[in-house]
């Protein structure tokens, strides 16, 4: 089997290179479409809450479904078999919570970000600095796994190695090229479009990414007549582990032969990891502000239906991509093009299509797939700027500098400046920190909205006795013990793959992740904060009631 | 509060008292009750199977790796049931909420809307 950078002539690449400029061109002039009428704050922040059901559906999946998901899970299934899919089962039985408790709520008694709904019946400033520290931790977390991952992603789908060159840039430089383009295009999408043109934009990159890989997915069904099991056969054959390949254990909670201790860790690990996964998203701020775009909280509610039904489909695929990637390209093709799998989706798509149609039907789907993996970066990293410029800007400048004085054309180039300075931000950082191993941040992510976010939301919803002292308490308990946490453990130091390395080492803390403990320990730190303090609120607490379960009163959309 | 209504409040035409009198209103308190009872004990079961496979999957992995036919073990079939069930309350609770929620909600929304609960 060669590899793709043997496979990749420049044709090849040009072709590639050719579908981003068309999906680069696609979404700007989708951006400056829905951008036109963006004026007003609730256009800024919300879209003008004018989308419908399978509109904002559609956009959640676009949100959702990131780089990670498309070509991290299937290239874990790959080379790990049955492990690679705790991810995908984990986020997405996820939304249920979302869907079950959140959306419609949130919807009907917040404004424009999870800060609206946490400080509704609180003392306004606290609350809103703490909810906005957290939805800019998570979100940075998450953009900078995103960014720092596209530069190795855009070298890798232009199949540039160490030591080659292509338009006169190694792989280094390609990898600068390919963070500051995707900066620059995130900050356009949302400076320029609002919410309005980014929902546009992952509207359209949702059905490119989830298209492509259904139709990938089906190509591979085809080639194995449907027989899922003869799939799983092949792949079990193909990667040498047997029948291990097809059961848990290769990847999480391994159990280390005679070191009951560590076996006891890594199998605890892996139970931290499945917990912040099913308990994060319904805390993702980038996720949960979709739910202000649409008009009533009913349609928060159906666009949920629609965004469970994509997204398990899109989770269902990545088995087949990554057991067929497991199964028709082979562990040591894809380990030696990218080690940790990332390659595997791209790789298969190479095979099948040359299977198709020889090297024009390689090129070309492999070109197709490298786009529907672009198209995955762009659309969550856009998601994740606008959370950032929207919580700056409508609660830090808005809420907390300003007490709510700041009028919406205020507060809406506010945002747009802030969205230049994040995104400039988080270019620079990528760039910096290309060479670490940064994979655990989006663990992080979900494990601070799992321990910050989720149980204030939550209390706030349905708890009359909460108040400011537990939300505030709630947020930076959750917030610090997680990143605490995460500091102390070996991702961060101790081992060869720690992000400092093995010379230094101060982690004391077992687990990789830290959802175990740091979720229970939010838990506690909202209740115990809430029952230190006298302060109650019932009026507001059973305005916020009503509104969250009848929509009285809740915001409603634009008249444009 | 340091929050002007035009901020952070409701549209000017009902008040905040208005919506607040509605969470003692018998009827919300059965709206209420209503929508508790389907979503709690649901959530709870499906977060319990959820948690009951990833356990399986850290502890009982012989059993996980029993296979079924062909190559289809356990393990694969526990984990295909997370979709199943997910698909499936998602399905029930859109039946619930039509049949059950959604009348009742917009009807008391009218009614404070049309000058407060009674």
């Amino acid at each position: 089997m060669n590899t793709l950078a043997q496979e990749m002539s420049d044709g090849n690449r040009i072709l590639t290179i050719a579908l981003f400029m068309v999906m680069v061109l696609v979404t700007i002039f989708i951006t400056i479409q829905g951008g036109r009428k963006t004026s007003t704050a609730t256009d800024f922040h919300s879209g003008g809450r004018g989308f419908s059901a399978w509109q904002n559906g559609f956009a959640v999946a676009g949100d959702y479904v990131s780089a990670a998901s498309f070509l991290g899970i299937a290239g874990t299934i790959a080379l790990y078999g049955y492990d690679g899919f705790l991810y995908s089962i984990g986020f997405l039985v996820a939304w249920l919570v979302a869907l079950l408790l959140v959306a419609e709520s949130l919807r009907n008694s917040g404004r424009f970000t999870v800060a609206d709904a946490l400080s509704y019946r609180m003392r306004q400033r606290p609350v809103r600095t703490a909810a906005s520290i957290a939805t800019l931790s998570i979100s940075i977390f998450y953009l900078l796994a995103q960014m720092v991952g596209t530069g190795a992603l855009v070298t890798l789908l232009l199949g540039i190695k160490e030591g080659e060159t292509f338009l006169g840039m190694d792989s280094g430089a390609a990898k600068v090229v390919g963070i500051v383009v995707t900066g620059l295009l995130m900050v356009a999408y949302v400076a320029f479009g609002g919410m309005k043109g980014t929902t546009w934009v992952q509207i359209f990159q949702a059905c490119v990414k989830i298209g492509l890989a259904f139709v990938l997915a089906i190509l591979v069904l085809v080639h194995y007549n449907f027989n899922l099991s003869a799939l799983l056969g092949d792949a079990a054959n193909v990667s040498g582990q047997g029948a291990a390949f097809l059961e848990p254990g290769l990847r999480y909670g391994a159990e280390v032969p005679g070191d009951a201790l560590q076996t006891l860790w890594n199998k605890l690990d892996l139970i931290s990891l499945g917990l912040a996964l099913v308990l994060g998203t319904a805390g993702l701020p980038h996720v949960l502000i979709r739910f202000y775009t649409t008009p009533d909280g009913k349609t928060a509610r159906k666009s949920v239906n629609w965004a469970i039904g994509l997204i398990g489909m899109f989770y269902l695929l990545t088995l087949v991509l990554g057991f067929g990637a497991a199964a028709m390209v082979g562990k040591d093709a894809i380990i030696a093009e990218n080690p940790a799998g990332n390659s595997a989706a791209p790789q298969l798509s190479q095979v099948i299509g040359e299977d198709i149609a020889g090297s024009t039907g390689g090129a070309i789907m492999l070109a197709l797939i490298a786009s529907a993996a672009f198209a995955a970066i762009l659309s969550v990293v856009a998601g994740l700027i606008i959370a950032c410029s929207s919580s700056l800007a409508h609660d830090l400048y808005n809420g907390v500098f300003k007490r709510g004085k700041a009028s919406g054309h205020q507060e809406v180039v506010f945002a747009k400046f802030a969205a230049v300075g994040v995104g400039a931000i988080a270019v620079v950082i990528a760039v910096f920190a290309q060479d670490l191993n940064v994979a655990f941040l989006v663990a992080l992510a979900f494990a601070v909205a799992a321990s910050a976010n989720l149980p204030t939301l939550l209390f706030s919803l349905f708890w009359k006795r909460f108040n400011t002292a537990g939300a505030v308490a709630g947020i930076y308990g959750g917030l610090i013990s997680a990143i605490g946490l995460v500091i102390f453990s070996p991702t961060f130091s101790g081992t060869e793959t720690s992000l400092l390395g093995e010379g230094v080492d101060i982690a004391w803390f077992p687990l990789s992740n830290p959802g175990l403990v740091s979720i229970p320990l939010g838990l506690i730190c909202a209740v115990v904060g809430t029952l230190m303090s006298s302060e109650s609120n019932p009026d507001r607490f059973a305005s916020m009631q009503v509104r969250a379960l009848t929509g009285a009163g809740a915001e409603r959309a634009s008249a444009h | 509060m340091t929050t002007t209504p035009e901020e952070n409040g409701p549209p000017p035409e009902v008040s905040e008292a208005d919506i607040a009198a509605m969470h003692d209103d018998p009827r919300f308190v059965e709206l209420k009750r209503t929508l508790f009872r389907f979503t709690v004990p649901v959530l709870l079961a499906a977060l319990a199977w959820y948690l009951v496979y990833v356990l399986l999957s850290a502890y009982a992995r012989d059993f996980m790796g029993i296979v079924l036919f062909g190559n289809i073990n356990l393990g694969l079939i526990l984990g295909l049931s997370q979709f199943v069930v997910t698909f499936y309350v998602t399905w029930a609770y859109n039946r619930f909420t039509a049949r059950k929620f959604d009348t009742q909600s917009a009807e008391l929304r009218d009614d404070i809307m049309n000058g407060g609960a009674k």
